[in-house]
């Protein structure tokens, strides 16, 4: 007889923490409001995410708290927030990996819609329209023609890159965003390195330097290596900026 | 023209962010090689009375010339000058901005912010560490040897200024040549995840390796300012001292 057939599974005996929540409180649009932390507790349940226990508070203890999601699969990007004063996604952080108390704040830099809840989407679609992040083509596209073939290496570049859910972490971790809020961040750079790697995209360097060869662009960076760190998505942030600045150094001095 | 239009022209952003790289790699490597050479000391006051006299030329002109080295070090001053000018665009300018960059350190409490906060605070005190050193250096070029530098370090009170500008120099250049290749996505290897655990590891080895290198040639200049104190302003002849180093109570010359 097979000796691990006899065995029981051992069930994990644990004592459920109970943690203790201090969220940022504050209506922007009321006037009496006062920005102020407000505790709330909550017993720790199995694979409780951060996600979980903001829905529980909210059903229990605080209908009016202010927090978003849309995904709850770290797609979306809606929930990043400051997670013990780092930014992080609410639905990808698992409350035991949080100490037993726990401070949430909305991220820095962006907005305030209330509480936990931030405009990053005004704020990504400023960076869009300043950066011109779509593709400029000189060419007519012929909609009835089979598309223009693409390297795959390019493509997987190109998909890589892409893989921004435009959440904001990037921003709320680099110092330099936070105290020149007319830098363009990670999330920018990044985008714009994804338009010039992609060969449909016909601008030239000196229009790329044009738009990111100043400080609010690549020049502004200070590779304090936030957004690369704090990045939920993992992407090689640090290396599109060097990528980015060697190119802007390059189509600046020629 | 490259400078010429630096401040003025759409390339200047460029041209300054460039700039500041190379002359931050310049510095840090001359800051590195000067270590080696004043180390020297480390090998006996033969051995650094030799490097004293090759840098004045001697072996070229068969006489020491000190301005060589006062040219040298206003050149090093000049790149200084330049770096601090241009790296000073990246400090906190105001309240507010002190401020935001204190919160913002405080909640993240993530290393290379931390980094980049010590290059300022280094780079800071570097305008004035360097100065005193470097105006010493160009005004009294003469002034270097086994003697001479050890009479400066001790009878002339430089040593707890020798001794902070140790730390703070090693600390900003090391930091400095670790962030200049993340920066511009130098030597960063297959996988920059692991060549920047690898570049920081580099880091940490050699700033440490030249602490400790640091700390002994700053204690031996000590030791020997010390025994000098009584003659000092003496200067060093190795034939006259090769003997009263190997027999101290013998008579001086």
């Amino acid at each position: 007889m097979n000796a691990v057939n006899e065995q029981t599974i051992p069930v994990k005996v644990t004592t459920a923490r109970t943690i203790e929540f201090a969220i940022f409180r504050h209506n922007p649009f009321d006037d009496n409001s006062e920005p102020h932390f407000e505790s709330y507790e909550l017993e720790e349940a199995d694979s409780m995410t951060l996600f979980i226990a903001l829905n529980e508070i909210r059903a229990k203890q605080a209908p009016s708290l202010q927090f978003d999601f849309v995904c709850r699969a770290g797609i979306c990007g809606s929930c990043a927030m400051l997670i013990n004063g780092r930014p992080g996604l609410a639905c990808r952080t698992l409350v035991s990996q949080l100490p037993a108390k726990v401070t949430l704040m909305p991220l820095p830099g962006f907005e305030l819609i209330g509480d936990l809840s931030v405009n990053t989407g005004k704020w990504m679609r400023g960076m869009s329209e300043h950066l011109q992040t779509w593709i400029h083509s000189n060419e007519e596209t012929n909609i009835d023609a089979i598309e223009e073939k693409m390297a795959p290496e390019t493509a997987e570049q190109i998909y890589e890159l892409e893989r921004c859910i435009e959440c904001g972490c990037c921003i709320a971790g680099c110092g330099t965003a936070q105290m020149r809020p007319e830098f363009v961040g990670a999330v920018g750079l990044n985008q714009l390195a994804r338009f010039k790697i992609d060969p449909r995209d016909n601008r030239t360097d000196a229009q790329f330097y044009a738009l990111v060869g100043n400080e609010d662009g690549v020049f502004g960076c200070m590779t304090m290596l936030g957004c690369e760190d704090f990045c939920p998505k993992e992407l090689p942030l640090a290396q599109q900026i060097a990528y980015m600045r060697r190119a802007m150094a390059v189509a600046g001095v020629s | 023209m490259l400078f010429k239009n630096a401040l003025t022209s759409p390339r200047g952003p460029a041209v300054m962010d460039m700039l500041q790289s190379v002359s931050g790699i310049i510095l840090a490597l001359f800051m590195w090689a000067h270590m080696f050479m004043v180390s020297s000391i480390l090998l006996g006051n033969d051995a650094m009375y030799w490097v004293t006299k090759m840098f004045e030329g001697e072996p070229i002109f068969g006489k020491g010339y000190p301005i060589l080295v006062s040219l040298f070090a206003l050149f090093i001053l000049s790149l200084i000058i330049l770096h601090a000018f241009l790296a000073m665009r990246k400090f906190p300018a105001t309240h507010r901005q002190y401020r935001t960059l204190h919160k913002h350190l405080g909640g993240v409490r993530h290393t290379d912010s931390y980094l980049w906060y010590v290059q300022v605070v280094t780079g800071f005190a570097l305008f004035f560490l360097a100065s005193v050193h470097l105006y010493q250096l160009i005004m009294h070029p003469a002034d270097i040897g086994p003697f001479a530098s050890s009479d400066r370090v001790w009878s002339g009170r430089m040593w707890p200024l020798y001794l902070i500008l140790l730390f703070v120099v090693e600390l900003h250049g090391g930091i400095g040549l670790y962030r200049v290749m993340v920066k511009w996505g130098w030597f960063m290897g297959k996988d920059p995840k692991v060549g920047r655990k690898r570049l920081t590891l580099a880091k940490w080895v050699l700033t440490l390796f030249f602490l400790v290198l640091g700390l002994l040639t700053l204690a031996a200049y000590m030791k020997v300012g010390y025994e000098h104190q009584d003659r000092a302003g003496e200067r060093y002849l190795p034939a006259a001292y090769s003997q009263v180093n190997r027999a101290p109570q013998g008579e001086s010359h």
